[in-house]
């Protein structure tokens, strides 16, 4: 693809995903907010398959060095990132069944 | 191995989908525990389908990262108090933006086209700001570094400078002008330090209260540049552009309506110094006088209608499980019991909500600033638990510098008991009129035990 085509590709793509992220973020109670920071915080996780091809790909030690480190922190902020989420969920849950304290 | 490469498009766009129909669920109360389930099995199979990447080498360190990563996120997400999940979202969130800003520093190393390098440059400085942003975010929540702005003269010169100095250097990476006899390796470490610089710096004026906005806007950072660094790739990763875009624009909103719950302009967070300064000229009449615990007691046991407006204090003191007893006994004298739920209160919007959740008082006993306001004056008595920025009347007087903020007008209610642990100031440093009023009491000490000691009490009388 032209660098041309990708720009005129990414200003598609960014005016779309902007209008569904703010649809999806407009009608959400306040209660709702730190969860949904929470969610959209793991979401950016995807960064982890980003930094798996850069350290896949990479050639030098330096960029295997980087792509490593990268790969360590968009790992933990998937995983993290689903715990926290999870765990504040929980607490909306109203089922009846008491959330155990997880220690 | 079989190549499996034409998998990776289809199960992006899969991954894509059920991310938009997890924020969807999220969104919803009834929903909200399913869309993270949706969003995490997308988040799986996207990351599975990532090693069929055509050329992929170095499969051991990336696996062996993954287990260092995805252990410690895992690890530190389970042992935290439900209390300290807000730097958590900072911490995991400034982890992302690192993540961004190494895939950008690695495909700055390689080679770029001038558009390419471009975005994946942006990306960069956003990663990084994000990165350390939110580190200091994390330290200063975790009370690891003092919460008070960190001023001195000439700061805004010096953060203009430094972020100008960063956009120089990351120009210079991309155009590497053959009159400056520095090669690429020269820029890229500078750049990056610059970056990061600029992250540190602009959040050490930030004060603790206005913490939940600059999360969720380092957030929004993240987010974008995420999707920016989808682009530094030769072809592209729209998986991450999607879903970096999504974040971005979601985040983005939610750091606006945060800002308005506080009254509080973006530009007044992050140049304001919110609490480093103090009010000249306002001399507060009266003293504050306190009270016992048992003295409180009566005054509930024989009240009719009581209203607890909580905030960050409860948590601190993990005083939920005895604010829902007393709930529940004063519920059972048939006093009706109400909680004041401030946007604000807290260090997240709905921190307080999720916490009292946890403790299992009922959602329809929770109400927002706006729906409980008009019932403070028909209240017998306010228990104001741990909060104090958000029950401050000087949010009604010109001058404050909480002027505006929409505030619990718990002074109008016959009786206001602060439960608090000293005579310490909020998070925005500044002195609480409300301390001071002739119809309210101060209870000294630790919120969960003196919660428990009224309990104890109101059961003898």
């Amino acid at each position: 693809m032209t660098d041309v085509t990708i720009l005129w590709t990414a200003v598609y793509i960014a005016m779309l995903a902007a209008f569904t992220g703010y649809v999806v973020i407009s009608r959400v109670p306040a209660i709702l907010h730190t969860p949904l920071m929470s969610g959209s915080n793991f979401i950016h996780g995807i960064v982890l398959v980003g930094a798996m091809v850069a350290l896949g790909l990479a050639t030098t030690p330096l960029e295997q060095g980087i792509g490593f480190v990268a790969v360590i922190l968009g790992a933990a902020n998937v995983t993290g990132g689903y715990i926290v989420t999870e765990r504040i969920l929980q607490m909306f849950d109203r089922s009846g069944k008491k959330p155990g304290k997880e220690v | 191995m079989a190549d499996l490469s034409w998998l990776i498009e289809p199960v992006y766009i899969v991954t894509i989908f059920f991310f938009i129909i997890g924020m969807q669920r999220m969104s919803h109360p009834l929903t909200a525990r399913s869309g993270i389930v949706w969003a995490g099995a997308a988040m799986l199979i996207a990351t599975l389908v990532t090693f069929f990447t055509p050329h992929l080498t170095n499969l051991a360190l990336i696996a062996i990262a993954i287990v260092i990563g995805g252990g410690f996120g895992y690890i530190a997400a389970k042992r935290v108090a439900m209390t300290n999940m807000p730097q958590m979202i900072a911490l995991y969130n400034g982890m992302g933006g690192g993540a961004a800003a190494g895939i950008s520093a690695v495909a700055l190393l390689g080679t770029t086209t001038a558009t390419t390098g471009s975005l994946a440059v942006v990306g960069g400085l956003i990663g990084a700001v994000s990165f350390t942003g939110s580190i200091v975010a994390f330290l200063k929540l975790q009370g690891w570094m003092r919460p008070r702005p960190i001023t001195f003269p000439g700061q805004h010169i010096i953060n203009i400078l430094v972020l100008a100095l960063a956009v120089v250097s990351g120009v210079l990476v991309i155009a590497q002008p053959s009159w400056i006899p520095l090669s690429v390796t020269m820029y890229l470490p500078l750049f990056f330090v610059l970056s990061l610089g600029f992250g540190l710096l602009m959040t050490l004026p930030i004060g603790g209260a206005d913490m939940p906005v600059v999360i969720s806007m380092y957030n929004a950072f993240t987010g974008l540049a995420v999707a920016l660094d989808g682009f530094s790739f030769a072809t592209p990763n729209y998986a991450m552009v999607v879903a970096g875009i999504i974040v971005g624009a979601a985040g983005s909103l939610l750091t606006l309506n945060m800002a308005r719950a506080m009254n509080r302009s973006l530009s007044n967070v992050f140049f304001g110094a919110f609490g480093a300064t103090e009010e000249k000229g306002v001399m507060i009449q009266g003293s504050m006088k306190s009270i016992e615990a048992d003295d409180v007691a009566v005054l509930l046991a024989y009240a009719d209608k009581v209203i607890i407006a909580p905030g960050y204090g409860m948590a601190v003191a993990q005083a939920q499980q005895k604010v829902k007893e007393l709930t529940d006994l004063l519920g059972s004298r048939n006093i009706q019991v109400k909680f004041a739920i401030h946007p604000v209160a807290g260090r997240m919007p709905g921190h307080m909500n999720v916490l009292l959740a946890e403790a299992g008082v009922a959602y329809d006993h929770l109400f927002d600033r706006d729906e409980i306001n008009p019932e403070f004056p028909s209240t017998d008595v306010v228990l104001v638990i741990g909060a104090n920025d958000v029950v401050n009347p000087a949010a009604h007087r010109q001058g404050s510098p909480l002027f505006g903020m929409p505030i619990l007008d718990v002074e109008q209610a016959k009786n206001v008991i602060v439960l608090k642990r000293g005579q310490g100031r909020g998070f925005a440093g500044i002195e609480n009129d409300l301390f001071y009023r002739d119809n309210t009491r101060m209870l000294y000490g630790d919120a969960q035990e003196s919660v428990g000691k009224l309990v104890q009490a109101i059961k003898k009388l």
